[in-house]
Order: structure tokens, then C-alpha cells, then sequence
């Protein structure tokens, strides 16, 4: 690699070059040039969103790890559960079969180098138009991605979300959460420290894949720049699975001080980040490094993003020990260095250093970049609602959204997956909007979701960052679970981009903000900027993912309507407009309006409140009102259920506000009339508007009437047009 | 005419699959072998004269059946 | 009243050692230990189960290499004295590549990996792990493969009628075994099949994903009642 090439693959700029000169003292050499890049590129470093980061509440009751290690980590009764999101967004969209499976491997590598076993994957999709050859080629690939890999390793894929707007056409979003579990005194952190102690590298050979995929993730993806592609990574989900089980038996055996994933950026972010948090040095002999390829250079083996494989810091005396694990799990190995007291990052290439870094440099001075939060003038273009026809009838409109491929159920997609294996996942993933899994040998049921909206994020960046931790901590309490923590994925685009810089500070002061009110701390989370292609951004897609734990899941309640002759509630207000609607963009193929109303506090009451009912066994099924409004709830739960529904009622909005509108903190529940009484005092007490809508029927029909206008169709069709299979 | 067209991974790319094989082959003592490749075959019936037909075929390939990517390709007209 | 030991083997790669295990420990109260691929002596063992999974990648065809692990020498050894073998899912197609079993395993016929709700009709109640149910019952079990498409020649299928071998077909709730109700395109809709000897059966459907409550379905179960049964009635 020479100079001039590996200054342009760093995508470091003038100013950053020249402050990396003053640190040093002289100019870096090759090696410190890859090694700058790849810890200073957003996806390492943070350069754009460590001041916004910094404001998030992380301070929770049932909170073991903050953010700052390889996932965050809950107690959850006797257990601790770790979790973390991370995209893979950029591979997808050069080679999605492997980006996306890769993209798999590396979030579970990041939590059972905590010491968890993954137990759970969630997978938040979103491709462009759901006809256009490459949204098939894409999606595709992406869904067998996922599912061969997560198959092979034996982690079930248990929910997610699958979105199909425009502005991913060219670049997906492939967003992945792991949740994994422990017992808490096998919680390790990914610490390199005490003199001497040994570097430790096991998994898989390096060779020259993904060369530069750090900082290739954190630019802007064009059409023409076929050469800017880094060699793509292959996954091995087979040595993953073996990777897995001998990680977790060095944990559990204690045999280890600290564990990291070599994943972006390779052995030098793992190496140079477990020294950090240590507060040490370390010296790695580069010849040393299992090698794939033949006569590969330093920057290579530094900068390689060969996948499954980790690096772990172990004394001298536990080798022996640890060497046996390799060798009966088959896996390649070597001690690449030692830990030293310096505080610096030294590597040696045939005996002659090719590089010599304070850590600090690589890692605290990363330079930040605070920028001017301007609103931008799009804002008030979008907020008009375009002119719009209603037909007198509405039956059409729902039949639409109920098979749109936004909407319609994903069963196409997850029964390509193996959701069983692990057997804990107490209901198919269709059948709530969250997942629930039981703690074998507990009677405690853990829950999770991933959420988050890239309309409203559009229409209201501080809405829409409220609102994804809103929907996704509503899904879970639905089933009668309480959130525990958040994780976060940023989807956004250039944020050199006043408008776009906006989107992203916005949005994580709502996300901020939602967290704070609803008492869920931000465990950690993952920032994927550039996404755009040719100059035009995605919309802005923040994604939340929540755990939280409900104390017997015998009480967990979902979607489906369960018998006919059942009261069916709404909890909540139903709100005026059709703004950033599901409806509105159907008819009118537009994302316009007001961004759909949300008031956190009367949200947490309603969470609450729910949870309330739940908790006292007075609920039969709950869905919360979301994407396609109350309608589309509605009969959601009727063809799951398979069980009629007749409503009956009016109000002072509009009928299609009442049917399709989107405001948030609405449910749905089913329960027996003689629960009526108790259920308005609960609701009263949490100051939670109560309509009775109507009953369940023995009659096969979604039958729906407010005030003059009747919506009609029978369970049979609803049902075919949800189950509408799109690849 | 009939065209055989063979993809396989390109050689810097990682072949797990190549590589797991390779592990059973020693492991049933064929310690001299030093590689397997794991790749498909496919097999295509294209009407027209020779060059047109290996035009087509390389654009097929090219198109759909590898992905220049990863994998590299050759065309061979039988 | 004797107690049946159960192994669970593990080859590399193996994913559903743990649940098949937690079945027979913690549903059905009994023994069972892990049995790793390079072990050689499984005498202490009076059934042994190839537990779901994708052995050494499932990267060739599937159970292709695990057929070389040196504990399946030991498999044969113990199906030979007459002793219990189920093979789940990969263990089936280990077995198949082992012929323990017979036939071959090709991809379904969707080309997808396949995880579903499984109906199935119980074929036949002569066999040890078959007892506990009712001929043509219709039961739940889940099913999760993508080379789950079960091939069988001509001469071999008929032998698998006339001596009554096999154990579960595909079907709807309705008990109606056809192409449509067929997930994966196996020959006559075979989702289980037994031996000569019918000590080992092999089955795509996972019973251990079937075996409580909380899974939706309890019909699996009665494959791990009917050993227990009948190696205590022996």
C-alpha cells in the first residue's frame, strides 16, 4: 500500500491528517494512517454524534452495563441479559446475501463476548419499491443472508420488521439486535489489562476481506464507484457456532480477562479499544497473526475484516488451558502480543515497528464535530396535506393497506427463519408486536421489539425519535412486560448535510427525551451515516430496540382475538388527522401532514395502565394501533384470531381520522364483559380514555361502523390479503 | 448450442464451505490435499451461432448467475 | 423400575443438543448426557439421539461429513444390538448418509429453508417410539429444514410399505396426506421413517420442540414416552 492510497482509503481529511501529525510529533506511516481511519471513521469513533450521545439518559434501575462495551446488559431476576443493535446497511446494499449474514455474526459475536449465550435476533429490513428488480435482488439476498446464517448458528430470528418505502431503493437498511443471556458473574467486559498478560487471537484465518470496511461504511455509497468497494466479507456460520461455544466455555471455565470481536476495523479497533478500557499498552507482533492469503502486508493484517474471530487478553499460566478449548473446538489460534504498561499501541512487522500510537489519540481525541442544528425549510413544505379524495366507501382502502408489504404479515419472510430452535418463543412472531421468550427454569417471560418510523423521523425528527422508543417499549407492554433498556441504531444520511445534521440531533433528543419520561435507560447503541446514494438520503430511520421482562409469562397476553361474545376497548384517544399516515401515503403516494400526535407522559401513563391490566389477568388480548391505524388493528386481530368483530360507535373526528389515523398511544384489548367495572376504574386512575368499541362474533365478518360509515369484509379475505406472499 | 458455465468464488474471497470440506478431507487422511473450491455448475441451452451464443452466456453470468463481487465465472461452449 | 439413559450426540456445528436434552431431563424426568463426535465407547447408553442442527456446516450435503465422526462406528455398533437410535432433523440425514437409514435427502421444493407448524398423521403404532399413539392420528410438530425433501427409489419405498416402516406422513389438520399438503416435496409425503428392525427412526419434525405447553403443542412428547415404555417393558 503506499502513501497516497492509503491516505484516501483512511477518508481522513486535510485538517485531521495534519492534527494527527501534531499528535505524533512526525508524519505517520502507512500503517498509523489505516489505523487513524478506521478509529476515527464514524463507525469507530462517533466524530458526528459523540456530543448528541452524550446527552442520553443511561442510568436505570435494572441496569448492570451502560454503554461503552460490546452490548449493554439488564438483570432480569437472576439473569443477566445482554443486547445490543448494529447495521450492516453499506454491505447489504454492495453483496446482501453475505452483508446481511455477516451483519448476523458480528452483533452475535458482540454479545457473547460478554459471556451471554444469544438466545434471540431481531432483524429491522427496509428496501425500496416491493416490485423494482432490485428491491427483489435485495431482499432476497438479505432474508437468505439472515437465514443461513442465523439457522447454522442456531439463534432463533424471532421478530423485526420489514419496511418497503422509496428512498431504500439503493440502500437498504439491514439493521440487527441480539439478545443474549448469562449468569451476572459471567458478565466480562473487553478489557486488555496487567503487564504481561497475553493477546490471544482465535476463530478464523485473517485474510484480505472487507480491507477498509470501516471507513467504507461511514461514506456515501455511489453508483459509478464500483472501485471504492473494499473486498467483501464471507461469513462462517459454522465457525461461528464454534466460536460461540468455546468463547463461552473459556468464560465460564474463567480462564479469561477480556473478550472482543474483531469486527470493524479488525484487530486494530478490538486490540487498540480493549488497551483503552484497560488503561493500558500493548505490543502485537504481526507475524504472528494467523494468516488466510499469502505475503500480506501489516496495514492488511491491521485493517483485515476476516470474519469470526476474536481477540482475548489471558495470563500466561491459563494458556495451556485455553489452547485444550481451541483444539477440541477446531479453531485456529495464536498469541499475537502482550499486554504492556505504556498506554501505547506498538506493532512490530519482522522485528521493525510500523507503528507506535498513544492510545489516547486513536481513542479519547477523536476528533468531534459539532455542528449548527438548523431547522431545514422542508420541514414546513411537508406539514400541507395534499388534496385528497376519500371514497364514500372505505372497504377498499383497508383491503389495500391490509396486503401492503409494509403492513401485511411477515410470515414469508420468518418462516424462513428458525424461530423455534432454543424453544422459548411463546408466540409465532405475527401473533404480537414484540416477541416474548420464557428463562427456562423461571417463570419469568422476557420480551422485545425493535421499532422506528422513517415518516414520521421525516416529517418531525424530535417526534419521530420519541415516537420509535414510544412503539417499541408499547409493543412489549402489550404483552404485559416492562421495558428495561433500550438499544438504538442511527439510519441517516450525510451529516455533513445541515438538513440531515438536523434529522440526527432531533431525533436523539426525542429519543432522549422518550427515555427519560418512560424510564428506560440507553444501554448503547450504533450510528450508520452516508446512507445515500448519488446525493439523495434515506428517510431518517432511528431504530429502537427494547428488552424488558414481565415476572410470570403465563400471564403475557398477544394480538389474536381469542372467542366470540368477548368486549373489544379502545385505550386511549383517538385523534384528528391522517398526517404521515399509512393511508395518506396510499392515496396520495405522499409522506405530508402533521407527523401523528404524541404525548410522551399520557404514553406512559397508557403503558401503565396496561400493564396494570395485564398484570391482573383482565385482559384477553391487546394490539397496540399502528402503521394502517385502528382499522387495520382491528382486523389484524380478528385474522389471527380467527374470530369476527362487530364495531359499533361514533365520536367528533372524521371517520377516516377514526379508521386510519395514526396517532400513538392507542390499544386495542379483547376481555370479558364482567371485567367492565374494573377495567374503568384502572383506566380512570391512569387518566386513560375508555370506548367500548364493540364485540367479537361468531359470524366471520369485520364488520366496522362509525357513525354513518361501515367498513365490511369477511375474515376468510382479510386473511388472504394479509397473508399475501411477496417473494 | 450447449454452454457450461462454472462460477466459483474469486480467490481472495473466503470459501467456508471450500474450507470445511477441506478439514473432512484430512481428517479422513488425504493430508496432501491442499485445497478444495467449492463452486456451482451450470449448464444452459442458447439457440444462435457460436460467438452470439458465448455473448449471451457471459452476459447471463455476468447478470445472474455470479456476482462479480465475489465470484468470478467461466463460459465454455460445448 | 429401570432407568433409560439417554444421549444427546453433539457434533460440531449441532444446535438443538441443549432443547432435545431439556426434554428428556426436565419434561421427562430422565437421564441424559452429551456424547461429543470423537467419543468411541456409548455402551452406557440405552438410547442415542443425533439431535438437530447443521453438523461441520451442513456445507457439503447435509450429515455428509458427520458420517465420518468416530462416534457414529459406535452408533452402528449400538443400532446393531437392537439398542434405540432417533435421528431429529440433521440426525435424520446423518443417519441417511450413515445408511442406518435409507433414501437421500435433496432441497426442498420451495429452494427456502422452511419453519412452520407441522401437521403429520401417525402411519404406524408398531414401533418403539410410535406406541403411545393412536394409528392415523393428527398431530403437531414443528418442522424447520431447508434439505428436508426426503427421496426414496421405487424398491426401497415399497419395502418401507410392506413392512410397515414408516412412522409419520405430512399433512393438514384434516389428516390429508397429498402434494399440497406436502412441505418440502418428500416421497409420499415421508416425514419419518424406520428401520428393518424399527429400533431407529429417523424424523425431519423436531418432538423436542413439541413436548410442553408453552410450545403450543404437547404431541412430540409421546415419542420420548413411548422409549421410555418400552425399554422399561423389555
Amino acid at each position: 500500500m503506499d502513501r497516497e492510497a492509503a491516505i484516501k482509503r483512511s477518508n481522513l481529511s486535510e485538517a485531521e491528517l495534519q492534527l494527527i501529525e501534531k499528535y505524533l510529533g512526525r508524519s505517520p506511516t502507512v500503517e498509523e494512517i489505516g489505523m487513524f481511519g478506521a478509529l476515527w471513521s464514524e463507525h469507530c469513533g462517533y466524530k458526528n454524534t459523540k456530543p448528541l450521545i452524550k446527552k442520553l439518559p443511561t442510568k436505570g434501575k435494572h441496569l448492570l452495563q451502560g454503554p461503552g462495551e460490546n452490548a449493554g446488559v439488564i438483570k432480569v431476576g437472576e439473569y443477566a441479559v445482554a443486547f445490543k443493535i448494529e447495521s450492516h446497511n453499506h454491505p447489504s446494499a454492495v453483496e446482501p446475501y453475505q452483508g446481511a449474514a455477516t451483519g448476523v455474526g458480528g452483533i452475535l459475536r458482540d454479545v457473547f463476548a460478554m459471556g451471554a449465550r444469544p438466545i434471540a435476533v431481531l432483524d429491522s429490513l427496509r428496501f425500496g419499491k416491493v416490485d423494482s428488480p432490485r428491491t427483489r435482488y435485495l431482499a432476497s439476498g438479505v432474508i437468505k443472508g439472515i437465514s443461513d446464517y442465523g439457522n447454522r448458528v442456531g439463534i432463533p430470528t424471532v421478530g423485526g420488521e420489514v419496511v418497503f418505502e422509496d428512498s431504500y431503493e439503493e440502500n437498504p437498511l439491514v439493521n440487527v439486535m441480539c439478545v443474549g443471556i448469562a449468569k451476572p458473574e459471567h458478565i466480562i467486559k473487553a478489557v486488555a489489562k496487567g503487564e504481561g498478560n497475553l493477546l490471544f487471537y482465535y476463530g478464523s484465518k485473517t485474510g484480505r476481506d472487507g480491507l477498509g470496511g470501516a471507513t467504507f461504511a461511514s461514506a456515501e455509497l455511489s453508483s459509478e464507484g464500483e472501485d471504492q468497494r473494499p473486498s467483501v466479507q464471507v461469513g462462517d456460520a459454522f465457525t461461528e457456532k464454534l466460536i460461540l461455544e468455546a468463547t463461552l466455555e473459556l468464560i465460564e471455565k474463567n480462564l479469561v480477562i477480556g473478550i472482543q470481536d474483531m469486527g470493524a476495523a479488525g484487530l486494530t479497533s478490538s486490540s487498540v479499544e480493549m488497551a483503552a478500557r484497560g488503561k493500558s499498552g500493548i505490543e502485537i507482533d504481526i507475524d504472528k497473526v494467523p494468516a488466510r492469503a499469502s505475503n500480506m502486508t501489516a496495514y492488511e493484517f491491521l485493517l483485515s475484516e476476516s470474519q469470526e474471530r476474536m481477540l482475548a487478553c489471558i495470563e500466561p499460566s491459563k494458556l495451556p488451558e485455553v489452547e485444550k478449548i481451541m483444539q477440541k473446538w477446531e479453531l485456529d489460534y495464536a498469541v499475537i502480543g502482550k499486554v504492556t504498561s505504556t498506554e501505547r499501541v506498538v506493532v512490530y512487522e519482522k522485528g521493525k515497528v510500523v507503528a507506535d500510537i498513544p492510545i489516547r489519540y486513536l481513542v479519547d481525541d477523536v476528533p468531534t464535530y459539532i455542528r449548527e442544528v438548523k431547522k431545514p425549510s422542508y420541514l414546513d413544505e411537508v406539514r400541507s396535506l395534499p388534496s385528497l379524495h376519500l371514497p364514500h366507501d372505505m372497504t377498499p382502502l383497508l383491503k389495500d393497506l391490509l396486503k401492503h408489504p409494509s403492513i401485511a404479515s411477515k410470515r414469508w419472510v420468518y418462516k424462513r427463519y428458525d424461530h423455534m430452535v432454543q424453544t422459548n418463543l411463546l408466540a409465532e412472531p405475527m401473533e404480537a408486536g414484540g416477541a416474548m421468550l420464557r428463562l427456562k427454569g423461571t417463570t419469568i417471560g422476557l420480551a422485545m421489539s425493535t421499532d422506528g418510523n422513517g415518516r414520521y423521523t421525516y416529517l418531525d425528527p424530535y417526534v419521530g425519535g420519541m415516537q420509535a422508543v414510544a412503539e417499541a417499549t408499547r409493543n412489549i407492554s402489550c404483552m404485559g412486560a416492562e421495558p428495561y433498556g433500550i438499544t438504538n441504531c442511527l439510519n441517516f444520511g450525510n451529516p455533513e448535510k445541515s438538513h440531515v445534521y438536523y434529522q440526527i440531533a432531533k431525533a436523539m433528543e426525542g429519543m432522549g427525551k422518550a427515555c427519560e419520561v418512560l424510564e428506560v435507560p440507553v444501554t448503547g447503541g450504533n450510528a450508520s451515516l452516508y446512507n445515500e446514494t448519488d446525493g439523495e438520503a434515506i428517510l431518517p430511520t432511528l431504530i429502537v430496540g427494547v428488552v424488558g421482562a414481565i415476572e410470570d409469562y403465563k400471564k403475557a397476553v398477544f394480538s389474536p382475538f381469542k372467542a366470540p361474545g368477548h368486549t373489544i376497548y379502545l385505550l386511549g384517544k383517538p385523534r384528528e388527522g391522517l398526517g404521515g399516515s399509512m393511508a395518506l401515503k396510499l392515496l396520495t403516494g405522499k409522506i405530508a401532514g402533521e407527523c401523528p400526535f404524541l404525548d410522551i407522559e399520557e404514553e406512559k401513563r397508557l403503558q401503565k395502565c396496561i400493564r396494570e391490566l395485564i398484570a391482573k389477568e383482565l385482559v384477553i388480548s391487546c394490539q397496540d394501533v399502528s402503521d394502517g391505524g385502528l382499522a387495520v388493528a382491528l382486523s389484524e386481530c380478528a385474522l389471527m384470531g380467527g374470530v369476527g368483530v362487530r364495531v359499533e360507535t361514533e365520536g367528533d373526528i372524521s371517520p377516516e381520522a377514526f379508521f386510519f389515523g395514526e396517532s400513538q398511544s392507542r390499544l386495542v384489548i379483547s376481555t370479558l364483559p364482567q371485567y367492565e367495572d374494573t377495567i374503568k376504574n384502572i383506566c380512570e386512575h391512569y387518566d386513560i380514555p375508555l370506548t367500548r368499541l364493540g364485540t367479537t362474533t361468531s359470524d366471520n365478518t369485520i364488520h366496522l361502523t362509525y357513525g354513518k360509515r361501515t367498513i365490511s369484509l369477511s375474515v376468510q379475505e382479510a386473511r388472504e390479503l394479509y397473508m399475501t406472499e411477496y417473494l | 448450442m450447449k454452454v457450461k458455465i462454472e462460477v466459483f468464488l474469486r480467490g481472495d474471497v473466503f470459501d467456508p464451505q471450500g474450507k470445511a470440506i477441506l478439514n473432512a478431507v484430512h481428517h479422513l487422511g488425504y493430508e496432501k490435499t491442499t485445497s478444495v473450491q467449492v463452486g456451482k455448475v451450470f449448464l444452459l441451452d442458447i439457440e444462435g451461432d457460436r460467438s452470439t451464443v458465448e455473448k449471451q452466456a457471459k452476459e447471463i453470468a455476468d447478470k445472474l448467475l455470479a456476482n462479480p463481487v465475489i465470484e468470478n465465472f467461466t463460459v465454455t461452449v460445448l | 423400575m429401570k432407568t433409560v439413559k439417554f444421549g444427546v450426540v453433539v457434533f460440531p456445528g449441532t444446535n438443538c443438543d441443549r432443547d432435545t436434552s431439556w426434554v428428556i431431563q426436565s419434561v421427562c424426568k430422565s437421564e441424559v448426557r452429551y456424547v461429543w463426535h470423537t467419543e468411541t465407547d456409548i455402551s452406557d447408553l440405552d438410547v442415542v439421539i443425533l439431535a438437530g442442527g447443521f453438523s461441520y456446516g451442513d456445507y457439503l450435503r447435509s450429515g455428509a461429513i458427520a458420517h465420518y465422526s468416530p462416534v457414529m462406528k459406535a452408533v452402528k455398533e449400538h443400532a446393531d444390538r437392537g439398542k434405540l437410535v432417533l435421528g431429529i432433523c440433521n440426525g435424520f440425514q446423518i443417519l441417511v448418509e450413515s445408511h442406518l437409514l435409507k433414501g437421500a435427502f435433496l432441497h426442498n421444493k420451495t429452494q427456502h429453508f422452511l419453519c412452520q407448524k407441522q401437521y403429520l398423521k401417525v402411519a404406524t403404532t408398531d414401533s418403539p417410539f410410535t406406541m403411545k399413539y393412536a394409528r392415523d392420528e393428527v398431530i403437531q410438530i414443528p418442522i424447520a429444514h431447508g434439505e428436508g425433501n426426503y427421496y426414496l427409489p421405487q424398491a426401497d419405498l415399497d419395502e418401507a410399505l410392506t413392512y410397515d416402516l414408516i412412522a409419520f406422513q405430512y399433512c393438514d389438520k384434516q389428516g390429508v396426506v397429498n402434494e399440497e399438503t406436502n412441505p418440502n416435496g418428500s416421497t409420499a409425503s415421508i416425514a419419518g421413517i424406520l428401520n428393518r428392525q424399527k429400533n431407529v427412526l429417523g424424523m425431519m419434525p423436531h418432538p423436542e420442540r413439541s413436548s410442553e405447553v408453552e410450545m403450543g403443542s404437547t404431541d412430540g412428547k409421546k415419542i420420548f414416552e413411548g422409549i421410555l415404555q418400552w425399554i422399561q417393558s423389555v
